[in-house]
């Protein structure tokens, strides 16, 4: 009944443009990108029975919190465990199951508003929902990378552009759908989620069937493969099993690991931050989360396009030497009061958290080789959970403890951010000591 | 290993799988600007 899923029937035939493939992994990144904008219902979930204020049985913000970090955990579980799976059934058989985990992860959440059990929207949105999650963010990774051996840090980025674009998307898109299905006894949850649900389940259907994988040996008319290659990339492949076991993928986490947990840590405060800060307006502040958002898409493609030629090593050289300078720069910022180098500091800050994210799979495809670099992607995404955890933990907790201290609120910052720039000097020793895999790694056929 | 014959791409299909992901991306993209727009007030 499936068997369009299965890889051998997604192998492209004679004739078939390799741009079809960025809009079919932007269909699945595009859904899955909500989560960073899950916070548009985190309000109207609290009114899901007093419906103009909280009654005293509604759910509390602390509980709803639950569901973003549930997703996020998921996220990296599936990543990490399925990421084989992935990898052997093919880009259309994940972004299929991905769609169906996702939108049915929708589906449920709503059922479990509409019963008022919190248990429900939980196993929804935050264990169906990010099972989908992780499967769906890695499906079309090793599939662009094969169909773009010549810019693979441009193809991943454009994907994983798309994940940064689905917030765009999902926050007016979640707003409008509340709005339609608001009514005196319902704040329009139920209605959002199903609608989402469903639309989300149209794009990843679109993206699953028009997805392909490159017929064995194909290469871009035209292309030759690099006689020399670079020193840092290889043309063998190495077992995803042995990969994890590897230095390289141990630096490379810690890499990852060190550029995001300082990208969350500005992202998840930055409203805040630039109100106590700067004292600007609610309005402003919201102004600066979406520069921030803006920042963070548009440098997943362009540094990870600029990878292409520079190489991965050096453009997380860049993350870190730029990111040290900047995070160093930012109290001097808020002493002299300058909102415009303050909004330009953080938004390149951003520009390189979501250009790590982006030009990690290419970096990994280097070292590892095109064979499992899904699968070892996968495993590499839990440095993602554990930044996520880790990056607003440091901000709030020592922004709370400067406070607690007596020091003002527009100070609080300061040394939470030389110690986000102390995480980028961890991040860039790794990245210094990445040196190509022993070629006792590499798959035997391939050495 | 089996080839999709039918898979051979037109400039139509080009088009419509870009204009699909497009079309909703310039749509969030132009919400975000006008929300950014009050930090340059």
């Amino acid at each position: 009944m499936f068997g369009f899923l299965d890889r051998q029937r997604t192998v492209a035939g004679p004739g078939f443009s390799r741009w079809m493939i960025p809009p079919a992994a932007l269909c699945i990144h595009l859904c899955i990108g909500q989560v960073y904008a899950l916070s548009v219902f985190n309000l109207p979930m609290t009114k899901l029975v007093g419906i103009t204020e909280s009654a005293p049985s509604d759910w509390l913000l602390t509980e709803i919190g639950w569901m973003y970090t549930l997703a996020i955990v998921f996220l990296g579980l599936s990543a990490a465990f399925f990421g084989r799976w992935v990898e052997e059934g093919g880009p259309r058989r994940a972004m299929f199951t991905a769609g169906m985990f996702w939108s049915s992860g929708f589906l449920v959440s709503a059922l479990g508003v509409y019963l008022h059990n919190i248990w429900l929207v939980y196993l929804g949105y935050g264990v169906l929902g990010g099972i989908g999650l992780g499967l769906g963010y890695i499906s079309p990774v090793s599939t662009l990378i094969k169909w773009f051996p010549d810019r693979p840090g441009m193809a991943t980025g454009m994907a994983i552009m798309g994940f940064g674009g689905g917030a765009f998307l999902a926050s007016p898109l979640s707003v409008w759908l509340m709005d339609v299905f608001r009514s005196d006894t319902d704040v329009g949850v139920i209605g959002a989620f199903v609608g989402l649900g469903c639309i989300y389940f149209v794009f990843a259907m679109v993206g699953a069937t028009i997805v392909r994988v490159p017929a064995e040996g194909w290469k871009p008319e035209g292309w030759q493969p690099p006689v020399t290659p670079k020193k840092l990339t290889t043309t063998a492949n190495v077992h995803v099993d042995v990969a994890w076991k590897t230095p390289q993928f141990w630096c490379i986490w810690v890499v990852l690991c060190m550029n995001v947990t300082a990208g969350i840590g500005v992202l998840g405060q930055a409203s805040v931050m630039s109100q106590e800060m700067f004292g600007l307006t609610v309005a402003a502040g919201a102004g600066f989360v979406g520069v921030l958002s803006l920042s963070n898409m548009l440098g997943r493609i362009f540094w990870a396009s600029l990878s292409d030629v520079i190489g991965r090593k050096n453009t997380y050289f860049c993350f870190f030497l730029i990111g040290i300078a900047l995070y160093s720069l930012v109290p001097s910022t808020g002493a002299i009061g300058s909102v415009l180098l303050f909004v330009v500091c953080s938004a390149v800050i951003l520009t390189m958290y979501g250009g790590g994210f982006a030009t990690v799979p290419a970096y990994l495809k280097d070292m590892f080789g095109t064979k499992y670099v899904g699968a070892i992607h996968g495993r590499l995404l839990t440095a993602w959970a554990v930044a996520g955890v880790l990056g607003p933990v440091l901000v709030n907790y020592i922004r709370q403890y400067q406070i607690d201290s007596g020091i003002p609120p527009a100070q609080a910052y300061n040394t939470t951010m030389y110690i986000m720039a102390g995480l980028l000097v961890v991040g860039l020793i790794a990245n210094s000591l990445i040196k190509p895999v022993d070629p006792k790694h590499h798959l035997a056929e391939e050495s | 290993m089996s080839t999709d014959s039918r898979s051979k791409t037109t400039g139509l299909h080009l088009f419509l799988a870009w204009v699909f992901v497009g079309v909703p991306l310039a749509w969030g993209l132009y919400q975000t600007v006008l929300k950014a727009a009050p930090i340059f007030s």
